[in-house]
């Protein structure tokens, strides 16, 4: 609708490991912080967010209300910390307003909210992202404009019956601008998600309601980068399903349930931060 | 006699949507198979008719989206699934973001008669609200269903229209509808009876026809927004009156009596009785008149109501309706209706 310029933050950002390391540093200080947190999934969002604001994504952090910006929905919103720490990163508000998550009377909840510069709607309760995105892709339609609503979807949310409900009406409306991404860590609150409610086969499962379905790692930049700067299939939607590891970076919880919520006491701080560090070490040499 | 009745407010409101669509390229219809716009040709505007499915959360979801990139939605289904199967979208989706969706709740209390107890909706006033930035509308009549769906078009946030499913007969000329105002049909000092919905309002107006025969000057309000509610003009008539007896199609829990209760608490010493549906599902098949008849939601028993509590009753049990409304035992009230509507007699068959 409006004609305003927007500058991209960073197609140029050809390595991203530096933002993703300061990501998961800013989601270790806040677990650190006076209420813990969902540090499990948000560390293995990491790379998915970095690769969508910094590569993918048509934002500014300087217009956050640009109309023909791209849309980001975070649903499954307990990835709120890994989100806030991306914003941050992308410029949309300065890293000291980080320190103020989980303290009384900030808008820095465990759960996203729209108070916070560059979180477009509120989630937590889950399954509400897909239909939002049914929506922001209706009206680029509309608009005839050629914006994309991206959908953050944890594994463990597929189970909410919401999911393919909005599933099956997104191919149904044809909509080629809706892309799904599937943080796949195979984990939630109480265990495997395959142990839970199964989710496999789960490409088939999104294939039979019509969808378009990406299998990446979800902590390679490069291969989410090639998927989710892909042209559209006309008249399908996209679901990239990113395999990632729960807690990722952080070997003491890596890969297991427990990660799922923390609050990590002052030893585990200096401990996860010294394991971000060595990791980073290990991939320079 | 067979009386030519308006168009319901559901048909109306059908209406509204079609001229409006192809005039404002801001709305859009979000509809889930309820086969209310069938045939509509919808001209340019044809792209901003989406047919949902049957799929309500998704519906809610999909408007929050569409009004998030500046879009004026109206969603479009049945009291029942859009108050209670897909509250948690509006309540999350839309209301805490206070975006502009118009949701047309059609079918609302037990409007849906014999289709039972999952298509009736006695809790959505309750539900709605309760939502912070809701705007809850109940127009009693085809006249102020145009009026108040055609002033919600412009509102900055959400707002549920509360519609029925039937063409229920027109009120008696009053004032000009207003969002967010009551309308003032009966003037009178003795009680109060306020009122919601378009049998309760004709019910309201029946009794105090009645009551003026014996000397009992009841005012009347149609109280058509529950949220925002007028509280002045309800606390001016209960100043005046000290009693205000409400009416309506909903369950006595966190209804428009509840509302008017919590309003006038604390701001002046007032009785508040209540005449709303039994707490119970209806288990009956029957059209809307016969299950509110049943339930006691007619003129004669309101006016039973208003005596009961200007002698001084505050609450007995009789007062609240009929023991046992859908006992088998009960007698099925006679059928064939006769309201007194500001003078007028209209005498209809069941629907």
């Amino acid at each position: 609708m409006s004609s305003s310029t927007c500058t991209l933050p960073s197609s140029t950002h050809a390595d991203l490991a530096p933002v993703t390391h300061r990501i998961r540093e800013h989601i270790v200080n806040m677990c650190a912080g006076p209420e813990g947190g969902h540090v499990g999934g948000s560390m293995s969002l990491v790379e998915i967010l970095a690769t969508l604001y910094f590569r993918v994504m048509l934002v500014d952090p300087r217009l956050p209300g640009l109309p023909e910006r791209d849309i980001l929905l975070l649903s499954k919103g307990h990835g709120g910390i890994g989100l806030y720490a991306t914003l941050c990163e992308a410029g949309f508000f300065p890293e000291r307003e980080l320190a103020d998550y989980g303290r009384q009377g900030s808008h820095f909840m465990a759960h996203p909210h729209p108070e916070v510069p560059g979180v477009e709607m509120p989630s937590g309760s889950l399954g509400h992202g897909l239909a939002i995105g049914i929506g922001c892709a209706l009206a680029a339609r509309l608009d005839e404009v050629p914006r994309r609503a991206f959908v953050v979807l944890g594994d463990g949310e597929l189970q909410e019956g919401s999911v393919w409900e909005a599933a099956a009406v997104a191919s149904a409306q044809r909509l080629d601008r809706l892309v799904a991404i599937v943080d796949r860590n195979r984990l939630q609150i109480t265990g495997e998600t395959g142990e839970v409610c199964d989710l496999e086969p789960l490409a088939d499962r999104w294939r039979a309601f019509g969808w378009r379905v990406r299998e990446v790692d979800g902590h390679d930049v490069e291969e989410l980068t090639e998927v989710l700067s892909a042209p559209p299939e006309p008249g399908t939607p996209t679901v990239v399903i990113a395999h990632t590891v729960k807690g990722k970076g952080l070997p003491f919880v890596e890969g297991q349930t427990r990660s799922h919520y923390a609050r990590l006491g002052e030893r585990q701080h200096r401990q996860a931060l010294a394991a971000l560090r060595a990791s980073v070490r290990k991939v320079r040499r | 006699m067979t009386t030519t009745l308006p168009p319901s407010s559901r048909d109306v409101y059908r209406d509204i949507v079609t001229e409006s669509l192809p005039a404002d390229e801001r709305l859009v219809c979000l509809d889930s198979d309820t086969g209310l716009f069938s045939g509509v040709d919808w001209g340019a505007a044809a792209d901003r008719y989406v047919n949902i499915g049957i799929a309500e959360h998704t519906m809610m979801g999909a408007a929050a989206g569409l009004a998030k990139q500046g879009r004026v939605p109206f969603v479009n289904t049945m009291a029942a699934f859009a108050a209670s199967r897909a509250v948690e979208a509006v309540k999350i989706d839309i209301a805490l973001n206070n975006l502009p969706v118009r949701i047309a709740a059609t079918h609302s209390g037990v409007s849906a008669g014999h289709l039972g107890p999952t298509h009736h909706a006695l809790e959505d006033l309750a539900a709605m609200r309760a939502l912070p930035n809701m705007t809850v509308v109940v127009p009693a009549d085809a006249a102020s269903a145009g009026e108040l769906i055609r002033q919600a078009i412009a509102l900055p946030g959400p707002a549920y229209l509360r519609l029925g499913r039937n063409a229920t007969p027109d009120l008696p000329a009053g004032p000009p509808i207003e969002l967010g105002k009551a309308q003032v049909l009966r003037e009178g000092a003795d009680i109060t009876l306020a009122a919601c919905g378009a049998y309760p309002v004709l019910a309201a107006l029946e009794a105090a026809e009645l009551l003026r025969q014996e000397g009992i000057e009841a005012g009347v309000l149609h109280v058509h927004t529950v949220k925002p509610l007028d509280t002045a003009a309800l606390a001016a008539a209960a100043s005046l009156t000290g009693i205000v007896l409400t009416v309506e199609e909903h369950w006595h829990a966190g209804g428009f009596g509840s509302a008017v209760a919590e309003s006038l608490t604390g701001l002046l010493p007032v009785m508040v009785h209540r005449v709303a549906m039994p707490d119970a599902f209806v288990p009956v098949s029957g059209g809307q008149r016969y299950l509110l008849e049943r339930a006691g939601i007619t003129g004669p028993a309101v006016a039973d109501r208003a005596r009961s509590a200007l002698e001084g009753y505050s609450e007995r049990p009789s007062d609240r309706g009929p023991a046992d409304p859908w006992s088998p035992r009960r007698a099925a009230p006679p059928m064939g209706w006769r309201w007194a509507t500001g003078g007028r007699s209209l005498q209809f068959k069941h629907l």
